[in-house]
Parts: structure tokens; C-alpha cells; sequence
């Protein structure tokens, strides 16, 4: 639950989190736990086909929500279900407190439901004197403990097995111990008691299909088959976007849903529920039964044409799973009440700009969950779309007005980058990295050394260095990014050398500029977007091949972003998808367009290991090519864990969130060390300032080097 | 290798998967016998099982002394099957009922059921829930038995599509898919099965 006031409070409790020994170790072992599991489960499986069939199936299904709706109230009417729609939140919970006062219902169990976490629900059947009780064990447990879940399928995975005795001990006023097995059958048994006790039972509901009217609901314990069968009265609560046209999208979507969930090939148990069944403790024999269908701006979600995508969540809670920074401070600190990446989203609409400000900028932007997201929701890029809303509703803070008026003119930024070399001299004490950073920039970074400008930035540099070649076999157009271009222009040197020797045409268009990204992170939308247009105009497309990256974040924003941003201006359609067709990273160019052999390298074995940048790995989908061209290049590969998680840089988010930041570097850089190598590789200039940085603060002896470098060095 | 052959080796390969104790029957009287026998052998003091050795708080206590002696329930069945189940049950003092589960609420020993439809691919039961007793006496027992005939076996969920749907179709209607036993991971991610359902499930698998 978000309850900070602003940013420096909510870092407070991330520091909190950060120092909750138990909640990382938790965290942890899930994370690498649920990689395994997952991809076992959907072994031998076509994903990506099922993912984009069941993304079709929602779109269309949200497209004709109202007809769907329609259909499944008359099939459920025709049954004697009542069917109501709540516009808000507060009306759902009204609406099911007086069907609960109609029936003189005292006593209410509850099976799992998001959608009634999302009403509060709870605290208002409460204040109107019902006793609520949650029978799914995850959420009875944060019932009584008074807090909102950590997460969406495991709501107390927060909380060990100790707090779960001490707490179960308070409930039955016997002492209990901490064996998990014991405590799970002492739920059983309170809960069973109050099952006898109710009169009313609450679900959610997975699936509301109008082809019969049924609610199908999907769940391990088995709760909600006693929650819809031993009270008189059946409620369930459901969400508009709940709704599908068939069963065949239902069973559709549980092949799905328990997979990347939990990695399980189907919950335990799926119930379909239609119309009101025979019901012994009811006067007449039979259920009283009631669908509650919740609105609250899902209506006006499936029409907004950037936002209706969002109601493809299945409520996996995969996207918080994988997550680097969920992982690092758990649910309550990256979530409201929907947790993870969809969570971020979903707060903002759901719960408020208030609830979302802070939490919508805790993304470092790698991908994860975009990348095992069921619904295949574009996560990242609508995660950063409410960061910009947010911020144009309540006003642009200064440092982000300050960058983003910066970077759209490309003289001014510049200009400024050249003149900070000129200052920063006192303090980098001759060596390549700042030692005493201005106090403004200081502020914990400690944890890394952050690098000089150079001496003479790459566009100065390229003249004298630019391939001379009369009959060229490809015409690449460079584009440097402004790390490589002020920081480490010798990458982009590295790699105009190998290019030169496989007679390659290299142009560097000098209006280019940073391209963008930075401000799409903090979200200054406007100065985004000039700045994309801006760098579209600056490389003529259609005059080269290739435009050639080394930084795998200005590649997969060039290639995808641009698209997305310039999207709608007529001027530049044309161009921009002229443009990102012929962007590519520096690894892929040269496996694949150059095809590099073995024999032009010096073979030295170095020890080596990789890694693989997010917007490498996930933003463009290459894993393979880095990979193969380290032992082309002679190197020895000594693969890491996790080397496609996160290195914690996220650019800016690494100023924003310092000690986040710190984590994932220490954990990535642990990972490296591990295996023994001498040498780290990566195709990110970004990733290498992060890694290098962080190498040399702790006074590591093992280098850090972009691809290029690695393979122009041994050049034969 | 014959397609009935597959799916009964796919479905017993799932359904251990999920820890369901998967085994071949040649005869429904077989598996009634099976059945009494795996009642007459559990603990008599099973019930501890469910959580009655833990100190309760009073009302839950007080389930757990609401059982008298060992309870098989299967309603549903045909007439003769129902008969030839008690009738072994009485032989060994088990109490036998076809309904009135809402008075053992404290606990059934054994539900013994007969499924609609299997699911091989993911080991799952399909069953008609319509009846209350069923549905209760498949979630309140300690150990649930199913025989499931080959004949009735799919491959995938989509291969039972047409089945469910003519369920639906037939409102007011209950369908259940059981995989394995009820289970958990809610504290510490740790697996514990049983929290509300049953705590074993055996599926006697009848060549027919
Ligand atoms: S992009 Fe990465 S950091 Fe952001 S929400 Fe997704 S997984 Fe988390
Ligand atoms: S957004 Fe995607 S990954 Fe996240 S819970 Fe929803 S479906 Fe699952």
C-alpha cells in the first residue's frame, strides 16, 4: 500500500525494505525459483503464439465489452442470477452490502479476488457490523495482520513462517508452532468453522463468459468451491475486462494462467459456475446468486487507444515475479494494491494519481515483464506514459524541465558537455574517473566511480579516423549515443576499425544527437519526441544500409521507441520506419551482416564472461550473436548467473534511486566474479559505465569492455 | 503405441506430477474394494491429520470432536454400486452415506466419486459438480477417490471444450476440473497440501 507523502518518504521505506534481511533472502529464492519453474512448464509450448492469441482474444473481447456484457446478463438472468454493474468502487461495495442486509446475512467468507482488494471491500461489509472472514490462506493471514497483499497470486510471501505462528497463536489463543505444515492444517481447521458459520460467500471471478453466463474461477486450495457452495448466498465480485465472448477463450487462458503464475500446469482446481445451483441451507432449496460487475474506468480503458491494452492482465502477477526491483523491496513497496509492473499502472487509474506518483518512477526500465507478460502488455512504455501524465497533471519538477529543455537543443547540450570537461578537471586527479564529484551530482554514488569526459569527444575524432573506401561493400551511418560520443569515444573507435577492415562505408551524421531516452524516462514527452525527430532528420535513411549502434539502449529506443513517439506525424511516418528498419546493434551487425571468422582474430583464451544488457536482450531480442563472437574473437566464455538480469544503470534511474541501483549492481558484479573471469564483456556503454564504476570502487582487478573493444583489440 | 495407451500413460505421467496416486483398475468392483480398503487402513486416528492435534481455538475444536467413526461418502452413484459400497463398508464397520454431507462438516473420511471426463495433458478430473452432495463430499473428505474411465480420457482442455460447453448450456450447472489434491504455498512458498480439500487423491484409472 502507498501511503508516502512524496518521493524522499517513499525512499524511506525502500531503505526499509532494503534492510528487511528476511524479505530479500524471500525474494531471492523466488526469483530464481520461478525462472526454472516457469520455463519447465511451458516447455515444448508455443508461447509467444499463445501470447499473442490470447492478446487478440482480450482486444476483441474489450472491444465489445458492452455487447458482452449484454449477452452474458441475459443468459444469466435466464437462470435467476442478478447481474448489477457498479460505476465506482464505493458503489460495488454498497451494492453488495445490501444484497448481504437483504438477506439478513451476518457471517461472510470470502475466496481470493483482486477486484475486492481493489473496492476495499472488506473495510466496508466491516463498518456496516458483518464479520468477513478471507479463507484463502495468503489472504486470511494479511486479514489479520491488517495489511493490503505483496502480491497478486501469493498475497503474504512477505512474511516467514515465524510471524505466521505468532500470529496464528494470537488467533487461537494457543501457543503454535512454526511448522508449516501444522500451521497450514490449523487454518484449515478455523476456517472450515467459519465456512459452517456463513451465510454469504464472496469470489472474484476469472472469467465471466456470455456465451452461457458462467463465472469460472481458477484456484489451488479449493476455498471458493466451499465459499460458492456452503452459504445461501453466492457474490461475485468481477471486473468488466473479466468478460469473454467463449469458453474457448477461458481454457485459453488457463493454459496460461498457472503457468506463468506459478509454473503449475493448471490450479488444482477450475470451477464453472452457471446460474445458482441447488443449495441445502437455503429456505427454497436453492442459491440466492449475484454477479457484481465493477466499471471503475475500465469502460473508458478499453477505449482509450494507448491504455486498453491493460486489460489484458490476467492477474499472473508474472511481471512483478521477474521484476529487479520488486525482488529488491518486495510488494508493498511496488504496489498499491495491484502489485508489480501492471501495478504501476493500474494505481493511477484505479487508485489515484496520489497512490501512483511515487511508485510510477521506481521502473529501471529493463523489459522483464514485458517480456513473460501473458497478455503481451507493453509494460515499460506505458509504465513511463502515466509517469508523464502524472507529471503533466501535477507539474514538471526542475531538474527534469531543466534536461528536457537541455537536450532539445543539441548545441546547448553539447555545448555544456565540453565546457564540463573543461571544470572537471581539478577533480578527476588524472585519472579516467571523477574522484570528488561536485556535491549536487555526489549524492550516494558512492557505490560506483563515475567516469571523465573525454578529452576529445568521437565527432572530433571521426575525420581522421573515418574508413577511406572507394568501391564499399555496405554504407553504415554511426550512431554514437552521447556516452560514446563524450565519454567513451574509443568504443565507437574500436568499432569503426573492424568496420574498416571488411571495407565498409561509415558515415557519422553530426546533428545527431542523445537520442531521446533520458527524457522518455523522466517524461518529458515533448522534448522526447523533439528529440527523436531531430535525429531522424539528422540520418538521412534512405542514403545508407545500416545505421549502426553500440548501445543497446539507443538501439532498441531507436528501432521501437521512435516509432511509438513520432507516431501520428504525417511528416515523418515515412522516414522514422525507413529509419528503425536500418537500425541495428554493434553485436548483431557483426555475426550476422559481417559474418567475422575466427581467423581474423588473435586467439588468446582470456577468461571472459558477458552481460547481456536489458535493452539488448529483451529490447531487441539478441542473445546469440555476443555470445558466438566471443569465441570467434578468441576469447574463452565463461557464462554467469543471471546475465540478463539488470545491472541496476537505468540511466537516470540510477541517480533517482542511488541505493537501489547499488544492489543490483553488487549483485550483478558478484555474479561476474563468480565465474572466474578476467574479463566482462558487454554491448552497452551505459552498462559498462555502471560495471566499471562499480569494479573499480570496490577495487576489483577484473575488466570491464564493450564487444568492440574486445574484438578490435586482438584483431589480427 | 494404441491412442488410448497414450493418453492413459500422458495422464498417469501428469497427474503424479501433482502428487494424485494414479492406479489401474480392472473392474468397478475393484475399485470399490480398493476404496474401503485404503479406509480401513487409514489411521483411525486420521483426523489428527487435518489439524485436530494443534490447540484450536474453541469453535474450531469443536469440529473436530463432531465425528464419530470412520465416514465414506459417494453420492451419485448408481443405485447397485451405492448398494455394493455399503455393503463392504458394513462389513468393516465404516459408515457409508450417499447424502447429508452438511452434517459432517468436521470431516469426511473418504469421497469416493466417479469422474465425467479426464484431461491427460494435465492430469486433471472433470467433474459434474451439480449436486451439492458431490461437490461437498469431494471437498470435505481427507482423501478423495475418483475412478475415471479410460474411455472418457482427452488429450487437452480444448478436446473437453464441447463437454463443458453443454454443461454450461445445461444451467443451473456446477463443473469441476480437480488436478491433484488441494494444496498451498502460501507461507514461505513451501508446498502443503491440504488446506481446504482433500489431502490425497487416488484416480483408479477403469480400461472400459
Ligand atoms: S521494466 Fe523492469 S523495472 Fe520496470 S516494471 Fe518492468 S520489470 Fe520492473
Ligand atoms: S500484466 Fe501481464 S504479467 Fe502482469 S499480471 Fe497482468 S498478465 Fe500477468
Amino acid at each position: 500500500m502507498q501511503n508516502a507523502r512524496d518521493l524522499k518518504q517513499y525512499k524511506g521505506e525502500l531503505t526499509g525494505a532494503l534492510n528487511n534481511e528476511f524479505l530479500r533472502t524471500a525474494m531471492d529464492n523466488f526469483a530464481m525459483a520461478y525462472r526454472v519453474s516457469r520455463a519447465n512448464a511451458f516447455k515444448g509450448m508455443d508461447l509467444d503464439g499463445l501470447i499473442a492469441d490470447i492478446a487478440k482474444g482480450k482486444d476483441y473481447a474489450m472491444a465489445h465489452m458492452e455487447e458482452l456484457l449484454e449477452q452474458f446478463t441475459r443468459n444469466a438472468k435466464a437462470l435467476g442470477v442478478t447481474v448489477h454493474v457498479a460505476k465506482t468502487a464505493h458503489e460495488a461495495n454498497e451494492i453488495i452490502g445490501r444484497i448481504a442486509q437483504k438477506a439478513n446475512v451476518k457471517r461472510i467468507v470470502k475466496s481470493k479476488s483482486m477486484t475486492a482488494e481493489e473496492t476495499l471491500l472488506n473495510h466496508h461489509l466491516e463498518d456496516l457490523g458483518l464479520e468477513v472472514t478471507e479463507t484463502d490462506l495468503g489472504e486470511w493471514i494479511i486479514q489479520l495482520r491488517h495489511e493490503g497483499p505483496t502480491h497478486m497470486v501469493m498475497p503474504a510471501i512477505h512474511l516467514s513462517r515465524d510471524q505466521v505462528a505468532d500470529l496464528f497463536s494470537e488467533v487461537t489463543g494457543a501457543k503454535q508452532s512454526n511448522d508449516i505444515q501444522k500451521l497450514v492444517k490449523v487454518a484449515r481447521r478455523e476456517l472450515r468453522r467459519k465456512y459452517v458459520e456463513a451465510d454469504m460467500g464472496i469470489s472474484g471471478g476469472n472469467f465471466a463468459i456470455a456465451e452461457t453466463g458462467t463465472i469460472a474461477l481458477c484456484t489451488n486450495e479449493g476455498n471458493a468451491r466451499l465459499v460458492t457452495t456452503l452459504p445461501r448466498v453466492h457474490v461475485a465480485l468481477v471486473g468488466l475486462d473479466k468478460l469473454t465472448p467463449s469458453i474457448n477463450d477461458a481454457l485459453r487462458v488457463i493454459r496460461a494462467l498457472p503457468r506463468n503464475a506459478t509454473g503449475q500446469a493448471i490450479t488444482s482446481y477450475v470451477s464453472w459456475i452457471t446460474g445458482p445451483g441447488e443449495c441445502q441451507s437455503s429456505a427454497n432449496g436453492k442459491k440466492e446468486m449475484h454477479v457484481v460487475f465493477l466499471d471503475n474506468g475500465r469502460r473508458a480503458i478499453a477505449k482509450d487507444p494507448l491504455f486498453s491494452s491493460v486489460l489484458r492482465c490476467i492477474r499472473c502477477g508474472a511481471c512483478a515475479n521477474v521484476c529487479p526491483v520488486y525482488r529488491l523491496v518486495g510488494g508493498h513497496q511496488l504496489g498499491h494494491i495491484y502489485i508489480g509492473a501492471i501495478g504501476l499502472i493500474l494505481t493511477y487509474f484505479y487508485h489515484g494519481r496520489e497512490k501512483a506518483k511515487n511508485l510510477v518512477q521506481n521502473c529501471i526500465n529493463c523489459g522483464a515483464c514485458k517480456a513473460v507478460c501473458a497478455g503481451g502488455i507493453d509494460l515499460p512504455r506505458l509504465i513511463k506514459e502515466v509517469h508523464a501524465r502524472i507529471q503533466d497533471e501535477e507539474g514538471h519538477p526542475l531538474q527534469s524541465q531543466l534536461l528536457a529543455k537541455v537536450l532539445k537543443s543539441r548545441k546547448l547540450f553539447h555545448a555544456l558537455l565540453r565546457s564540463a570537461k573543461a571544470v572537471q578537471r581539478p577533480v578527476t586527479g588524472g585519472t579516467p574517473y571523477l574522484r570528488h564529484l561536485p556535491m549536487i551530482f555526489a549524492k550516494d554514488q558512492g557505490f560506483r566511480a563515475l567516469p571523465a569526459i573525454a578529452e576529445t569527444p568521437f565527432r572530433d575524432r571521426f575525420e581522421a579516423i573515418k574508413p577511406r573506401v572507394s568501391k564499399p561493400k555496405l554504407r553504415v551511418a554511426l550512431f554514437s549515443g552521447c556516452v560514446q560520443d563524450f565519454v567513451y569515444p574509443e568504443q565507437a573507435e574500436a568499432a569503426v576499425k573492424i568496420l574498416a577492415r571488411h571495407n565498409v562505408a561509415v558515415e557519422y551524421p553530426m546533428d545527431q544527437s542523445c537520442c531521446g531516452l533520458p527524457v522518455q524516462m523522466m517524461g518529458e514527452r515533448e522534448s522526447s519526441r523533439s528529440v527523436a525527430a531531430q535525429n531522424v532528420a539528422a540520418f538521412d535513411p534512405a542514403s545508407c544500409d545500416y545505421i549502426l549502434t553500440l548501445c543497446a539502449s539507443c538501439a532498441s529506443h531507436l528501432k521501437h521507441g521512435y516509432p511509438d513517439i513520432l507516431a501520428g506525424d504525417s511528416r515523418l511516418e515515412v522516414k522514422v520506419r525507413q529509419f528503425a528498419d536500418r537500425v541495428i546493434d554493434f553485436s548483431s551487425f557483426v555475426h550476422d551482416v559481417l559474418k567475422v571468422k575466427p581467423e581474423e582474430f588473435k586467439k588468446d583464451g582470456k577468461k571472459t564472461t558477458y552481460h547481456s544488457p536489458c535493452h539488448l536482450c529483451r529490447g531487441l531480442n539478441v542473445t546469440e550473436a555476443p555470445r558466438a563472437l566471443m569465441t570467434i574473437g578468441g576469447l574463452e566464455y565463461l557464462p554467469a548467473d543471471e546475465e540478463d538480469v539488470c545491472c541496476g544503470f537505468g540511466g537516470t534511474y540510477s541517480m533517482k534511486f542511488p541505493e537501489l541501483s547499488a544492489e543490483l549492481l553488487k549483485k550483478k558484479l558478484a555474479n561476474a566474479e563468480k565465474t572466474g573471469a578476467e574479463l566482462l564483456l558487454t554491448d552497452c556503454p551505459g552498462c559498462i559505465m555502471q560495471l566499471r564504476g562499480g569494479l573499480e570502487a570496490k577495487g576489483s582487478a577484473m575488466q570491464v569492455r564493450h564487444m568492440a573493444e574486445a574484438l578490435a583489440e586482438r584483431l589480427k | 503405441m494404441s491412442d488410448s495407451k497414450r493418453l492413459v500413460d500422458l495422464f498417469t505421467v501428469k497427474a503424479g506430477l501433482v502428487s494424485a496416486i494414479v492406479a489401474p483398475v480392472k473392474s468397478l468392483d475393484e475399485a470399490l474394494a480398493y476404496t474401503v480398503d485404503i479406509c480401513e487402513k487409514k489411521d483411525a486416528c486420521q483426523i489428527l491429520m487435518s489439524g485436530c492435534e494443534s490447540d484450536l481455538s474453541t469453535g474450531a475444536g469443536a469440529l473436530c470432536d463432531e465425528k464419530p467413526s470412520k465416514v465414506m461418502v459417494a453420492p451419485g452413484l448408481p443405485g447397485e454400486t451405492f448398494a455394493a459400497l455399503k455393503a463392504l463398508c458394513a462389513d468393516r464397520g465404516i459408515h457409508c452415506l450417499d447424502s447429508g454431507m452438511r452434517k459432517h462438516l468436521g470431516g469426511i473420511d473418504i469421497g469416493f466419486t466417479i469422474a465425467d471426463a479426464g484431461i491427460a495433458e494435465t492430469g486433471t478430473l472433470v467433474l459434474d459438480s451439480r449436486s451439492e452432495e458431490l461437490r461437498l463430499a469431494t471437498m470435505l473428505c481427507e482423501v478423495h477417490v475418483c475412478v475415471l474411465r479410460t474411455s472418457t480420457l482427452r488429450e487437452t482442455s480444448f478436446d473437453a471444450e464441447e463437454l463443458v460447453r453443454a454443461y454450461c448450456k445445461d444451467g443451473p450447472a456446477y463443473l469441476a476440473f480437480v488436478t491433484g489434491a488441494s494444496r498451498t504455498a502460501d507461507i514461505e512458498r513451501v508446498l502443503a497440501i491440504g488446506v481446504h480439500g482433500p489431502l490425497e487423491l487416488h484416480i483408479l484409472l477403469l480400461e472400459d
